[in-house]
Parts: structure tokens; sequence; C-alpha cells
């Protein structure tokens, strides 16, 4: 069994008097992609807000280790560290594009950090040194193998907001892959998409976990998407974890199919029989 | 308002029509109120010590009519164009044409900026020529100056307001510490012009930097009332920290400007002498509008090329999303600080310009209304635009200007009247009108930093504008 990338120990946020995590612990391993499910304010993208360090936890440890085996902290980091030194990047539920830039440009301001250090912290770019038009050329080419990827090469000069719903989900996904993350965290990436786009979806993630050498942490409602592609599932109900396992472990689980469906319903049983297709859907809240 | 659609082209419904007049009638009654306790009654020194009320209800009478009046006229102006909107469809519903002709706004501000320097650089052989000898150019060589001066300080302020989308009121404050750092350096150390301008540059940006840390972890209208308030903060050092400032009274005799080291007079040591011309006061202002037309194109020449970089580009991104640039690991504080900080430089290289011009500082020059000036062109101009920002520069400076000439309208208006009095009036009004027919400034596209294929301008609906 592979190694944990991240490693969540005893996690626990408390927003004044409402416990949105409660004491939770997982794992993700390397070159996984690792489903985070759970009804409608179960505590999902509060817990990737832990993580990516927009909300410091109220307890617990969140351990991030590197090929090499470094180790980060991600609870002490500061917000923006997590992504520089950490590796972590992310996606957000309401997309959070650059919208008035263009499409290139969202994927260059991605590669900021190589980008500054070519351009000498800013001197050595305004003198127009070569080094820096080398390293400029090297982040547009990168940016462009991106666009490919995803078929947006063509648009590759339009405003960010310009784009179609699919296509702009399609773009975070580049821009923040663009950051060479070691964990990508995507929270629910296939909201608003089509049955086409989801299946481009999942053959998109394949790729940044087969050839990226990046492990995926996803948040999705989608049960096509999640049962289709994910290595190992945690369930999130209240805050707390009910289960956690491979897809053909989290299909059968009584108290997963009672957390969606609420127990007082009189026809589980009858959906359960459903259940190995699609868990119903949640709905996508903005 | 809700506005009733206008089916018919011609003849208004009945209903329509009773809605307007009612509209107007109302608009006419809120004049009434307003006329009542300001203009209904005018206190003028009775016969003895005592004063009389002189009513004037045929003024009330006379104002409350042409607000029905205009509010009718509005109204039905505004009907008549949405009937003729509701049958061709507005451009914001169409979505935006791929391959479409570059709008007017596009093409002007790819050639606005040269045409405009172009018409900088030549302006004292052009004034010289239209007026006949180069002593008359002065009024408008002088004119040149002022404006230039305001197109620096916009084209600085357009780094920390237009790419960073910070909200910034107390520009001035950088402004009045460039300065003073040359009054000062140069009355008590005795430095040198061209020594002093970099170091006010430094100052300026130090405190842009000081001011920056404790101020930018705040957003929006937090942000833009802290700024306000530094202004006014160091207005009252300056005005009370006599010792060192000169007080209210300011610093006087502060050195002239030289030619790198040669000094304008008229003895042989002189500008003139060494280059053997004859000595001619004009000299030195005319080389003041090449100094600060010079520093202002190191602005704008500065910012463009950090608008192409990394640097800049995490301003732009800054104004879009901060939280997004946090998750792609940009330091969103050393950037909004970079930012802030080097607006502020050159708002003090603008302000040691100021002093070496006039000679003269005091407080006075660095009140709120110059920070409301500066904000005002960069908001007109389009926020970002370099062009819009230098024409909006000519307009604000300009305009008000023109107004002394305008002496004519005393015919029209009785000899009592002052066209500069009007002033903040046409400044208000001129505002209010942007804000209805160009809300996002007179250039309102933006230029992408980088492209693969063609360059071209990104509409004004897409960008965003920054929440400080
Ligand atoms: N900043 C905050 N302040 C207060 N309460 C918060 C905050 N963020 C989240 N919460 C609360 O924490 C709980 C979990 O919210 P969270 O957004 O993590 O749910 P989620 O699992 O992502 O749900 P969804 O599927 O709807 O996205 C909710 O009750 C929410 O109201
Ligand atoms: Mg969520």
């Amino acid at each position: 069994m592979a190694a944990p990338v991240l490693t969540v120990d005893h996690l626990t946020m408390r927003f004044g008097g409402l416990t949105a995590i409660a004491d939770l612990s997982f794992e993700a391993r390397r070159g996984d992609i690792t489903a985070l499910i759970g009804p409608n304010g179960a505590g999902k993208t509060t817990v990737f807000n832990c993580i990516t360090g927009f909300y410091k936890p109220t307890e617990g440890m969140l351990t991030l280790t590197h090929e090499d085996g470094s180790e980060h902290l991600l609870e002490r980091l500061p917000n923006h560290q997590v992504n520089r030194t950490a590796r972590v990047a992310r996606t957000f539920q309401n997309i959070r594009l650059f919208p008035g830039m263009t499409v290139l440009e969202n994927l260059l301001v991605a590669q900021h950090k190589t980008l500054m250090r070519a351009s000498g912290y800013t001197v050595l770019g305004l003198l127009g040194f070569k080094g820096f038009r080398d390293a400029q050329a090297a982040a547009v080419e990168k940016a462009k193998g991106w666009l490919t990827r995803i078929d947006l090469l063509a648009r590759a000069d339009e405003p960010a907001g310009s784009l179609p719903y699919g296509a702009q989900r399609r773009l975070e996904i580049a821009r923040a892959m663009c950051t060479d993350p070691v964990l990508l965290c995507l929270d629910e990436p296939a909201a608003g998409l089509n049955p086409r786009e989801s299946l481009e979806l999942n053959a998109l993630l394949r790729h940044i976990r087969d050839h990226e050498g990046t492990s995926v942490l996803l948040i999705e409602h989608d049960m096509s998407v999640v049962m289709e592609i994910s290595d190992h599932i945690v369930v999130l109900d209240y805050g707390k974890k009910i289960a956690d396992g491979t897809p053909e472990e989290i299909r059968t689980n009584p108290s997963v199919i009672a957390a969606y469906l609420g127990v007082e319903d009189e026809e589980v049983e009858a959906v359960e029989a459903e259940v190995g297709l699609s868990l119903p859907h949640e709905g996508h809240p903005a | 308002m809700a506005r009733p659609a206008a089916s018919t082209q011609g003849a208004l419904p009945e209903s329509v029509m009773g809605a307007i007049l009612r509209d107007a009638a109302l608009c006419a009654l809120v004049a009434l109120g307003l006329c009542l306790p300001l203009i209904a009654y005018r206190m003028d020194p009775g016969p003895g010590s005592d004063l009389v009320l002189v009513p004037r209800w045929g003024l009330v009478a006379i104002l409350c009519a042409i607000t029905f009046g205009v509010r009718l006229g509005q109204r039905l102006l505004l009907l008549r164009r949405d009937a003729r909107r509701a049958l061709t469809p507005a451009p914001a519903q169409a979505t935006e044409a791929v391959g479409g002709e570059p709008d007017a706004g596009q093409k002007v501000s790819k050639i606005g900026l040269k045409l405009f320097v172009a018409v900088a650089l030549s302006l004292p052989v052009l004034a010289t020529l239209a007026t006949g000898d180069l002593g008359s150019a002065r009024y408008w060589i002088d004119l040149g100056i002022l404006i230039l001066t305001y197109v620096m300080l916009g084209w600085g302020l357009n780094i920390v307001v237009g790419l960073a989308g910070l909200l910034d009121l107390g520009y001035v404050a950088f402004y009045a510490v460039g300065a003073y750092s040359y009054a000062l350096l140069s009355t008590t150390f005795g430095l040198s012009f061209w020594v002093c301008l970099p170091l006010a540059g430094l100052f300026a940006g130090l405190w842009g930097m000081l001011l920056g840390f404790p101020v930018l972890r705040l957003r929006g209208d937090y942000l833009a009332i802290v700024t306000l308030a530094f202004g006014e903060i160091i207005r009252l050092v300056l005005i009370n920290w006599t010792d060192v400032t000169g007080g209210a009274a300011g610093v006087s005799s502060i050195p002239r400007a030289t030619f790198f080291g040669i000094p304008f007079t008229a003895d042989e040591d002189g500008f003139a002498a060494r280059f053997g011309l004859e000595f001619d006061s004009m000299h030195r202002v005319v080389f003041l509008y090449y100094l600060i037309l010079v520093l202002a194109l190191i602005t704008n020449l500065v910012t463009l090329r950090l608008r192409r970089l990394p640097i800049g580009r995490a301003w732009e991104a800054l104004r879009e999303d901060e939280i997004a640039c946090r998750s792609l690991g940009i330091d969103t504080t050393a950037t909004k600080l970079t930012a802030f900080a080097l607006g502020a430089a050159f708002g003090g290289i603008a302000g040691s310009f100021f002093a070496v011009r006039q000679g003269f500082i005091s407080p006075e020059s660095f009140t709120f209304l110059e920070s409301a000036i500066i904000l005002a062109i960069v908001v007109l101009g389009g926020m970002g635009s370099q062009f819009g920002v230098a024409i909006a520069a000519v307009a604000m400076v300009a305009g008000p200007e023109m107004l002394r000439n305008l002496g004519g309208l005393k015919a029209v208006f009785g000899e009592g009247f002052d066209p500069n009095e009007y002033r903040l009036l046409l400044f208000g009004l001129a505002m209010v009108a942007m804000m209805v027919w160009r809300p996002r400034g007179l250039i309102s596209v933006r230029m992408p930093s980088v492209t693969l294929g063609e360059r071209k301008a990104i509409s004004g609906a897409h960008v965003s504008e920054g929440h400080g």
C-alpha cells in the first residue's frame, strides 16, 4: 500500500458554537484519487479550507508528505505558503477564476512563483534580461500544453469570464495544476457539467493521477464520477466520518445509505437496490 | 423605479402619461420642500440694526416649475429610448463577437497614447507659434506643466487603484512627503534637486510601505477610510510640527531647478550664457515642462512594463480575486505592498517636482480635495487605462482653467457672475454624467498582458474593479 500524501489527524473545526468538523481523521494515499463525500453541510468544504490554509483548525494536525519524505504541517503554514512550499493546489466550489484576464493569463498567474524568481523579483525582468524572457516562453509553453489538454487552446486569448461554465471548471483545474502541486483538492468539479463533460472530467482526473504524479482529493456529489474514478472514499456526515473504504465498500455501507437517504425514509430498501448505479443527487449549492 | 415599456411609438397610453406627470409633480414637490428653508426667505439688513425677511416666492415657483419640466422631459426621453431599445437587442445581451471589429474605445486607446505624447512633446513649440513669442506662450506652458503633474499623479495612483484594485483616498500624503522631502533636504542640507528627486521617491515609497503594513489587511471601504485618515494625519503633522516643517507658513525659498547643475540665471555661469543663448526666464519654464513630461513618461513606461511582468499580472489578479491568488501561492500582502509603495514613490517624485517648480510649499496644497481630484482622474479615465487617465487629467485640470476664460458669460448672468465659482458644481455634474453614461470610465477596455495570437482588448464588462 502506498504511503499517505496527506494525513488528517483529529481535525476539529468550530465556528462559535457550531462544530463543523468533529475529530476527523483520514489519509489520502499518494497516487490515489480520494473522494470526500457527504450530504450538504457535512463539512467537506470546511475540510478543504483547513487543508489549504483558509481556516485555522481549532484542533488537529494536517501533515503533507512529499515524495522525498519531507513533511509539512499545513495548519501551521500561512495561507499562501500552503501552495508555495507544501504544494497543495485547490479549486473552489463556486469557480474563482480571474474573469477579466485571458485564459492564458490565468495560467501564467498560476506560475507566479517560477516567473517571479526568473524575473529576479522584477528587477531583471524590468531590464529585459534574456533569462526572464526564456522563462516566460517556457511558462507559455506549459500553459499551452494544459490548454491543449482541456481543449481551450483556441480560446487562449479570450477573457476567462466569457467561457461557458464547463470550460471555466476545466480551466480552474488546469490553473491549479500549473502550480505543480503534489496534492490537488477539487471542490465539486463536476457540478453543473453535462454528462459528456463529466466523462471528459473523469479522463482529465485520471490523466492527472497517472501521468502528472499528483494525488487528488475530490469533493463530489455526482456519484457517477465518484464511483467511477475514486480509489478510496471518505464519507462525512455532520462533520464526522461515518465510513471510509473502497467504492465497493461504500456502495453497500448501510450507514452511508442512511446518511444520504435518511433512516426514516420508507423507500430506503427500494432505492438501496438502485444505489449500485447512482446515489440520489444532492443538488449543487453555490 | 420601473419604467413602463411603451409599446406604441407615437401616442402614449393614458396611464403611462399619468404616471409620468405624477412623478414630475412629486419631484416638483420635493424641490418645493427643499426650497422652503433654503430659498423662500432671504434675510436682509433692515433699516435699523435688525434683519428683515424678504419673501421670494416667485423664485421658488420658478425653480419648482423648472424641476417639473426637466423631470418631465427626462422621463419622456427615457421612454422613447426604452422603446427604441426594446426593438434592438442591447449590446450587453448579445454574446460577445469573437472576431468582431474593434470598437471605438479600443481603436482610440491603441493610438491615443502615442498621439498624446506627440502633442505633449510639441506643446511648447505649438504654443509659441500660436501666440507669437515664447514669453506669451508662458500661460499655455504653465498649464501644460500643471496638467502633466496630474497626469503623472494619475498614472502613479493608477498602479494602486487601477491595477491592484486598492482604493487609496490619501494619495496626496505621498505627494506631500515627496514635496517636503525635497524642500527640507535642500533648504537644510543644501542637497541638489537631482539628488533629492530619487530620495523623495524613496522616502514616499518607504512611507507607503510603513502605512501599508498595518493597513493592507483591510479591504474595500475600510482601506479607503484608513488611507483617507492617513492623508489627513500627514497634513496635520505638517501643520503642527512647526520646528521642522514651518507649520502652516510652509517652506519658502526652495532652491530652483538647475539644468543638471547649471542654474537658469542671467550671469555668465548661467544656462543662457553657457549655451550662447540670450537670457530668457522662459528657459526654466520650458525645462520644467520637459522635466515633468519625462518624469510622467517614465511612470508610464515603468507601469506598462510592469504590467507584462509577473508582478503586474499578480496585481491585476489580486484586483480580480484575492482568494484565488492566495490559493495559487501568491503572497497577497507583499504584492499589495509593492503596488502601494511603487504608487507612493511616483507620487513622491511628482511632489518633489511640485516643490521645485513652486519654490514654496505649505500644507494648503495637500488637502483631501487633491486626493479626490487624482482619484477622480483615475476613475474617470477608466481604471487601468493609461490613455484614459491622461485624457481625464487634461479634462479635469484644463476644464476648470477654461472656466476662467468664460468672462463673456458675465453678459448673460450679470456682473457678479464668476464662472470659476462653479468649478466644483461642474465637477460634480461631470462625475454624475460619467457614472450614468460610462460607469467604467472613458476607456473601459483592458489589454491582455500576453497573447498567443493577435492582441485584442477585453471588454470592461468582464474586468473587476477590485474590492480594496
Ligand atoms: N466561515 C464559516 N462560519 C460559520 N460557519 C461556517 C463557516 N464555514 C462553514 N460553516 C458551517 O459549517 C458547516 C459545513 O459547511 P461546508 O461548507 O463545509 O459544507 P459542505 O459539506 O461543503 O456542503 P455542500 O455540499 O453544501 O458544499 C455548515 O453548517 C456551514 O454553515
Ligand atoms: Mg461545499
